[in-house]
């Protein structure tokens, strides 16, 4: 595949691009550009953020699992383009002022990831430095220094333009393969019709999204991906629809969209997307690919099973429609076809009654030991209706079944919860590992009810609310 | 004068526009060979027959190595010769590095790295410090005791008797910058190593033995590390070796760096440890006896573990007064990672023991805790109360916490802010409040006596530019710039006027390691000595009555520009270079005894943190922080405060999100960002309130300052003491929280309470 784009303003042609090569790598090896820091090569510490425009529209992502193909056409600014006519940037400026760099190590990534919200006028600094790590500051100064460049004017580059036209989009297609040393063949289909068709042609391709998971196959595991089809300018793909009866979200979209559009319907659900990987994989990951990766503890199927969402598969010209849970088989098993891909998902449209709670060690980006979703309604005093479903509890995303049923048709007191404690063994046995014992799942998921019956009445129950 | 200046980081514009150059960052020739470890999938056993044909003929891959086909054994140990660098057949971890591969890139080592086949004859691992202690798996022939006055009797005759078990994790150093190290070789035989290391003498030293060489043919050089925390101590050792092998059996440059998750699983941590303990006071909460036994995962080699675990001894007694005490210590041999130094050292962990016991004290007295430790505390000398001698009998003659404590409690309001959180308590179900107040005391010094000592080399240039080098390396302290700073004031001059050089073991040699907090103090004062010498000799040549300031050389009343200074003795033909030295004054330790004076002196400060927890998952949150800390007479008030702010940030993530989980073969679960949780940017406290103290070394340290880089860490102990105070409230009977307090048990422990069992 042969790709264009911009470095720091200036054009990039690329041709013969291998899909495992890694922006970082790429930057740091052949570039000569040594400012982007690779810290744990896996999207999790932030070092290598660099800032990625596309139609004026610009986003920090980590550079050590953006694969080379996902950048045709888009504008990269990394650490050394972030001054402008020899002055540095506001926000260089105030990591100075403010003592916010002591080791140097994150710095550069931690000043990328501040340009970026400076420009995007995000004040929400913890947020958007949740996938930046420090381990000398204690963060204080840095946040001293993102208040104290708030102030500035923005600082705005040719490619940050609406208007601005990236390079010129010359290629995208398989073709261009080199003679003596052939890479694996790589994809970059515009359209959800072009992908149906070329994934039915090669059912065994990779198919890559934001690249938050795969870029660990590359890099961690060294797997190989080719075929790889990238899903990335899949346009058609990346839609939101919002009619009177549903949400449809294409796979496409990426989280951060999913966290602004749960903001206005299900603000539970987006305050624990808020909590989902960290800017950077917000801005890459998918929802598409969060949910069609079967993954057990991935975050978006519970609160999509709780709302009643359903899975639009697509296998060529054939479309079929599933509700999302009975997607799910066993661990590592999902009822998709060869050839068959996530297109879409829609949720119901329904008064909010959904509560996630996510469940970690560390607030910020970390992988859920337990995330719940509940939806209960309740109707003069009487259960009417529950839709429970829990990550991290089964080998697959799961519907709380016993529980629901034990709750349904009770009336809605803080009784019905202690009745209902055997029907969660019978829904669930978690495992034990790193994140958490099975103990302590089976047991906070039965509080999580607690604290969703509480949360209704009331009470205060999020520790994430007190004042000091 | 240019010390006590707020001046920013010497590198951080360098820092902010990704200029600052580390290890990996330098360019190379273009036939730079890129390594990496096969490592062992087993925790312990021998190897049975290794299989190396894939790794051999996989893309790039240029050589391999097996122990055999080393020089020597390339002993990696800083201390007792008991780490080679590849396995000899045995195996003593899960991780073990077994065989070194050289490639064309640092992805093809890697890759070929994973493709070796080596089949094993496993051996049962002692994974655990019960497994360890049961089956009397120790460093050292017998576990070391330190005893002054008679514990026992004393606990017997006292009015209250309080035992229990604290037991607390590990920590990853998580520095940002994995460990690495490259080579070039140079005229016959030499090397030159850029090492990523707090330790280039050691680097140079333990090359130097690999290839059999002297000293004298290896030059090391560091920069600057992308953070070291104790983890660049002795862990670079394998790296610089590797390479400088592969470049002694190639003749081509060599670079090593780790991959995340290889640093994780190759490299040491901080030793978790069991403290077990059986105390008796008075009525007051006053200790009469007390006795300690602590357990220490030392992991499969020695490393650095004697001077840390004779440091938790050291600090058993923190701030308080132990008139009968007996601490018995086990430096447990496992076969887990070897465990080595981290800010501290061993510090933190005989700190918690005695706070954790004065939290257990207050709550069977039912008294708050914060009186319970100022009854404890150690008096000043004025007193004449005889409470003033630590358990290894140095006095504590400037003992500044009871007024720091005070001032600091008053500042935050501590006693209305913990009847608050009592009232919150009473009407909240869910969540709870805790409030805790602890304080830090800390001995400064290297307890291996020989190492206070320190180098420094200053150039004053004929334009008045002057270049400085000095044993002590950059990790981000600000070591640099503080030194800088001396300097500058020495010869009156503009910190610009100062060029501040990597560290270089051809400039000083003999160094320390830029450990145990003393870098300021002892490089401080080398070079100091520099400045003075050739202050000295510009004095005499210029003229009687000869003043440094300002950037000129007054002399008799007028003034000369110091550039004109330098060039007029450079014209008389007068030094103007200089070598620096010095040696900490008072020490006398004897750790087989446990008698002396360790320590120059201590450092004090003392936090109080506010956190709640919600008792139906964990989950828990710091709310507020205020803190007090003793620099001295600050050389660096900024730079200083972001020490304590950094410190205890990382202080509170090793007694809370950071967890490391071995499974029952012995494989570190816990290796990467992914599933390691150091703290992130929203968890460090809403409310941040740091300050110094105001006060100067009472001892004569560089411009009367005091060390600043690992005491804060253990004001992070409040944030412990907090969450216990908290989960406290679901109850009657004593919280005895352990650390790491993740959620997890956090609602164990709330569970414990509630169930009063």
């Amino acid at each position: 595949m042969n790709i264009t784009f911009l470095l720091n303003g200036e054009s990039v042609e690329l041709t013969n691009v291998s899909p495992e090569t890694t922006l970082l790598n790429w930057l740091r090896d052949t570039r000569g550009l040594k400012g982007t820091k690779e810290g744990c090569n896996e999207g999790d510490c932030g070092a290598c953020t660099v800032m990625v425009t596309e139609t004026g529209s610009s986003k920090a992502l980590n550079a050590c699992i953006l694969l080379l193909p996902q950048l045709h056409g888009k504008a990269i600014r990394t650490v050394e383009g972030l001054a402008t006519n020899g002055g540095l940037h506001p926000v260089q400026d105030a990591l100075i002022t403010h003592h916010g760099s002591q080791c140097g190590f994150c710095t550069p990534g931690i000043a990328v990831s501040m340009a970026v919200a400076h420009l995007n006028g995000d004040t929400e600094h913890d947020d958007a430095l949740a996938g930046n790590l420090c381990r000398c500051t204690g963060y204080a100064p840095i946040i001293r220094a993102a208040i104290s460049a708030q102030e500035s004017p923005k600082i705005t580059y040719p490619e940050t333009d609406p208007d601005f036209f990236c390079p010129p989009i010359s290629s995208g297609g398989a073709e261009g393969r080199g003679a003596d040393s052939p890479p694996p063949p790589v994809s970059s289909p515009t359209s959800s019709d072009d992908l149906a068709d070329l994934y039915l042609k090669t059912p065994d391709a990779t198919l890559i999204a934001g690249a938050t998971d795969v870029g660990l196959w590359v890099t961690k595991q060294f797997r190989p991906i080719a075929p790889a089809i990238f899903l990335n300018r899949c346009r058609d793909m990346q839609h939101i629809d919002v009619s009177e009866d549903s949400i449809r979200i294409g796979a496409g979209v990426t989280m951060d969209r999913v966290l602004s559009l749960m903001a206005d319907h299900h603000p539970s659900y987006a305050e624990m997307i808020r909590r989902y990987g960290s800017t950077q994989v917000r801005n890459a990951a998918t929802i598409g690919g969060n949910v069609a990766n079967g993954s057990p503890i991935g975050d978006n199927p519970p609160a999509l099973i709780a709302l009643g969402a359903t899975l639009h598969l697509r296998q060529g010209d054939t479309r079929r429609f599933l509700p999302i849970e009975d997607f799910y088989i066993e661990y590592g098993k999902q009822d998709r076809q060869p050839g068959e891909f996530v297109e879409a998902v829609s949720i119901p449209r329904q008064p909010d009654r959904l509560r996630v709670y996510k469940l970690s060690k560390r607030f910020d980006q970390d992988i859920s030991a337990v995330c719940g979703a509940f939806d209960i309604t309740v109707s003069d005093g009487t259960i009417t209706n529950a839709r429970i479903a829990f990550g991290g509890m089964a080998g697959t995303p799961k519907r709380a079944a016993h529980v629901e049923q034990a709750l349904t048709g009770q009336p809605w007191t803080e009784d019905i919860i202690a009745r209902s404690w055997d029907a969660w063994e019978q829904d669930f046995a978690p495992m034990s590992d790193m994140r958490a014992s099975a103990d302590y799942r089976l047991t906070s998921a039965r509080n999580l009810l607690s604290r969703y019956f509480l949360d209704d009445m009331g009470a205060a129950t999020s520790v994430l609310e007190v004042k000091p | 004068m240019s010390v006590t200046k707020p001046l920013p980081h010497d590198s951080a514009k360098l820092h902010v526009t990704g200029t600052a150059r580390y290890v990996d960052d330098i360019p190379v020739p273009a036939d730079c060979l890129h390594l990496a470890f096969g490592l062992s999938d087993i925790a312990c056993g021998s190897i049975q027959s290794i299989n190396l044909d894939a790794v051999r003929a996989a893309p790039g891959v240029t050589s391999v190595w097996l122990a055999g086909d080393l020089p020597t054994d390339c002993d990696c140990s800083p201390s007792v010769h008991d780490e080679p660098l590849l396995s000899d057949g045995q195996i003593h971890y899960l991780g073990q590095p077994v065989f070194l591969v050289a490639a064309t890139s640092h992805t093809a080592a890697r890759h070929a790295a994973r493709l070796g086949q080596i089949e094993y004859s496993p051996e049962p691992a002692l994974l655990t410090i019960e497994d360890a202690y049961l089956a009397g798996s120790q460093f050292g022939d017998a576990p070391r005791i330190w005893e002054r006055g008679t514990a026992a009797p004393a606990i017997y005759a006292a009015a209250h008797v309080i035992e229990g078990v604290l037991d607390m994790g590990g920590q990853e150093h998580f520095y940002l910058e994995s460990q690495a190290a490259m080579v070039m070789p140079q005229d016959g035989g030499d090397m030159l190593v850029h090492s990523s290391t707090q330790h280039p003498s050691e680097i140079q030293h333990k090359v130097a033995h690999a290839l059999d060489i002297p000293m004298h043919a290896v030059q090391v050089e560091t920069r600057r590390m992308g953070g070291g925390f104790g983890g660049k101590e002795s862990q670079g050792n394998a790296l610089a070796i590797s390479c400088a092998v592969v470049a002694a059996a190639t003749g081509r440059p060599a670079k090593m760096r780790y991959d995340r998750d290889d640093d994780f699983t190759i490299t040491g941590k901080r030793h978790d440890f069991q403290i077990r303990y059986r105390v008796g006071t008075d009525e007051s909460g006053r200790i009469e006896g007390a006795e300690f036994l602590q357990l220490a995962r030392c992991g499969w080699a020695q490393d650095l573990s004697f001077p840390v675990a004779d440091r938790a001894m050291l600090h058993t007694d923190n701030a308080y007064f132990l008139p009968n005490v007996r601490i018995e210590s086990h430096r447990l041999k496992t076969n887990t990672q070897s465990a080595t130094a981290f800010r501290g050292f061993g510090g933190p962990q005989g700190m918690l023991g005695i706070e954790r016991v004065m939290d257990h004290i207050a709550h069977t007295l039912g008294q708050d805790p914060l009186a319970v430790r100022r009854v404890n505390f150690y008096d000043t000398p004025e007193t004449q109360s005889g409470r003033t001698s630590t358990p290894y009998g140095q006095e504590v003659d400037d003992f500044v916490l009871d007024e720091l404590v005070t001032k600091l409690a008053d500042q935050c309001d501590y006693s209305i802010r913990r009847e608050a959180a009592a009232q919150w308590n009473e009407t909240n179900p869910v969540l709870k409040r805790g409030i805790a107040l602890t304080p830090v005391k800390f001995g400064i010094s290297f307890t291996l006596t020989h190492l206070n000592q320190a180098g420094a080399l200053v150039h004053v240039y004929q334009d008045g530019s002057i270049q400085l080098n000095h044993g002590g390396t950059e990790m981000g302290q600000g070591l640099f710039q503080k030194v800088a700073q001396v300097a500058a004031s020495r010869f009156g001059v503009p910190i610009e006027t100062i060029k501040i050089t990597a560290t270089d073991t051809g400039k000083v040699p003999n160094t320390s390691a830029t450990a145990a907090s003393s870098g300021s103090d002892l490089n401080g004062m080398a070079v100091k000595a520099a400045c003075d010498t050739i202050r000295d000799r510009m004095a005499t040549h210029l003229g009687k009555n000869v003043q440094f300031e300002g950037g000129s050389v007054v002399v008799d009343g007028s003034a000369i520009p110091f550039a004109e200074a330098a060039k007029r003795c450079y014209e008389s033909r007068i030094s103007l270079s200089a070598t620096g030295f010095y040696k900490t004054p008072k020490l006398e330790w004897n750790p087989e005894t446990g008698q002396g004076r360790p320590f120059f002196y201590f450092a004090y400060g003392a936090a109080c943190s506010e956190v709640v927890i919600d008792t139906l998952t964990g989950e828990n949150r710091i709310l507020r922080t205020d803190i007090i800390h003793d620099a001295g007479a600050s050389l660096n008030p900024v730079l200083d405060i972001g020490q304590v702010e950094g410190g205890f940030v990382q202080g509170a993530g090793w007694l809370t999100t950071e967890e490391l989980i071995w499974d029952d073969k012995g494989r570190l679960r816990t290796h990467a960002p992914s599933t390691y949780k150091i703290p992130a940017c929203s968890d460090r406290p809403d409310i941040f309130n740091v300050s110094l103290w105001d006060g100067q070394n009472t001892e004569d340290t560089i411009y009367r300052s005091k060390a600043v880089g690992e005491p804060p860490f253990m004001l992070g102990i409040a944030v412990l003491m907090a969450l216990s105070d908290a989960v406290g409230a679901c109850g009657d009977i004593y919280a005895d929280l352990n650390a790491p307090a993740t959620p997890e048990r956090i609602l164990k422990a709330v569970q414990k309470v509630r169930d009063g069992i």
